[in-house]
């Protein structure tokens, strides 16, 4: 079955046959026996991962198993922000890799992932907080990516709501501000890529939990036990997120990565107020409006490992406390309801992409508290690499190996951030 | 928030204590033995369990003391909590 292609005239065309035109987005097919490479992981990633695969690398007899729904983890649990003005340049060619990939998302999926690069503003509180987003953007800037220095003026200038007075306990002392960064629809990334895979003969596979892994005499994969039943396949690409390291240790291979809760929250709705995105990695605030008119804001993760998609109220009050005083005019807004999600942390907080020491077993995970904004650069070149068996040069410095090389990129120190 | 049975002090909110991550990792006795697969396994590998997780807390803003904990990261429910030098219960 092709792609149903949508657009201003299939609008107007099912408008006008009562919208009885619509076909489902994906299949819901049974599991095949074998498949040539199996996803685990539904999300953004293990989607994007498939799709990237059928539609640049000809591997379509694909699936993606998915022991929830699409768009039920953290694709759909984040803040949607993205950004590339991360420190090392490592870091710097993937992230804007994916921003440039999110530029023409839209067009290339056939599906309105509403990415709206409305810029990212990161504050600064204090000297040294300037001085590192200085070094940040310098370093950005070297690596022809787009970051200014305001001045606490021009910021306010730039987002009306900030207040920039000198008598509150973080004064903001002046911000970065990366234009192309901004947001997008986190399900619409999800169901995008569901859409265009499957539309090229990716099985997505829901409610498909991986119970186990089999391997051969030699030690390479050869099948994944699941809740509905055994697929063999001999290339997986595991794209977990929070759970990968209870994945991954059902082939033997422990990984650097601890799970933590993320909470955010969302304000009730009320008219565009905030024009773009603001950061403050100092006081662990983070927020923008959605079109919907509710403002999303992130806070930080809970101090202790936990799968439980929930985290304790202090720390979505600390947040809070910094939002109020940023922002005076918010102070009276109820919030409507806030969630968390589980991240996958690693030690220099940068992703693990790349091969796993059992042949056949490729991992991409260690996105941490900000893979949203990763998503198709990070899909990209994971299907690369599945498909070519080594890693893509972008995503080749992410390797597991890097712990045991002391190769760390470590962007923990670079953000600042309170882990 | 959690509330959490310091061995020293009884119970007391979360936000009296730090955390330090899995519990009973022992520095190697001889670190020059060791190779740089096993050096890279005590700094960086952890089990990161989905169910009971040993795990060191400390009551930063009270006893100060160290002390080990066993909860179940599915629930967020302690097991129990045993001072350092004790094993696990």
């Amino acid at each position: 079955m092709g792609r149903q292609s949508w657009s201003g005239l299939s609008l107007l065309w099912q408008s006008l046959s009562r919208h009885r035109g619509w076909r489902e987005q994906w299949r819901k097919p049974e599991p095949k026996p074998a498949y040539d490479a199996v996803i685990v992981g539904g999300g953004g990633h293990g989607l994007g991962t498939a799709y990237y695969l059928a539609a640049e690398h000809g591997l379509t007899n694909v699936a993606v198993v998915e022991k929830g729904w699409i768009g039920g983890g953290n694709t759909g649990r984040n803040t949607t922000i993205i950004r590339s003005n991360y420190l090392f340049d490592e870091s710097i060619a993937i992230y804007d890799h994916a921003v440039k990939m999110w530029e023409t998302l839209a067009q290339v999926l056939n599906y309105n992932v509403m990415y709206s690069p409305r810029g990212v503003m990161m504050l600064a509180h204090t000297v040294h907080d300037a001085q590192m987003l200085k070094r940040i953007l310098h370093a950005n800037r070297a690596n022809g990516v787009d970051n200014e220095w305001l001045s606490p003026e021009e910021a306010k200038a730039f987002c009306p709501p900030l207040n920039i007075g000198t008598d509150i306990r973080y004064p903001v002392l002046g911000a970065t501000l990366q234009r192309r960064g901004g947001t997008a629809r986190h399900d619409a990334v999800a169901w995008g890529y569901a859409r265009a895979a499957d539309a090229l003969g990716v099985d997505i596979l829901e409610n498909c939990e991986v119970t186990g892994i089999r391997r051969d005499a030699g030690g390479a994969v050869e099948a994944l036990e699941t809740t509905r039943g055994l697929i063999r396949t001999r290339r997986v690409g595991v794209v977990a997120a929070g759970n990968s390291s209870v994945v991954m240790r059902m082939a033997g291979v422990r990984l650097p990565l601890e799970s933590f809760p993320l909470q955010a929250m969302v304000s009730e709705p009320v008219k565009p107020v905030f024009p773009c995105v603001v950061m403050s990695n100092a006081i662990h605030a983070y927020i923008s409006q959605s079109d919907k008119g509710e403002l999303v804001i992130g806070a930080g993760t809970d101090a202790y490992t936990s799968y439980t998609q929930r985290g304790a109220l202090h720390v979505d009050m600390h947040t809070l406390e910094a939002i109020c005083e940023l922002f005076p005019c918010f102070r009276r807004l109820r919030m409507l309801r806030n969630w968390g999600g589980i991240v996958d942390v690693t030690p220099d907080r940068s992703p693990v992409i790349g091969t796993t020491p059992v042949p056949g077993l490729f991992v991409n995970c260690g996105w941490g508290t900000g893979g949203f904004k990763a998503t198709p650069g990070s899909a990209h070149v994971f299907a690369w690499t599945l498909a070519k068996g080594e890693p893509h040069p972008i995503a080749a410095p992410f390797s597991l190996e890097r712990f045991r090389d002391g190769r760390l990129i470590d962007e923990a120190a670079a953000a600042g951030v309170a882990h | 928030m959690l509330l959490i049975h310091c061995p020293y002090c009884g119970e007391r909110p979360e936000i009296e204590f730090s955390y330090g991550g899995q519990a009973h990792l022992a520095r190697p006795a001889r670190p020059a033995d060791l190779t740089d697969d096993e050096w890279a396994a005590h700094l960086y590998l952890r089990d990161n369990p989905r169910g009971l997780h040993a795990e060191r807390w400390r009551h930063v803003r009270g006893c100060g003391r160290f002390f080990n904990a066993l909860r179940d990261t599915t629930t967020d429910r302690f097991a129990g909590t045993y001072k350092t030098g004790e094993s696990a219960p």
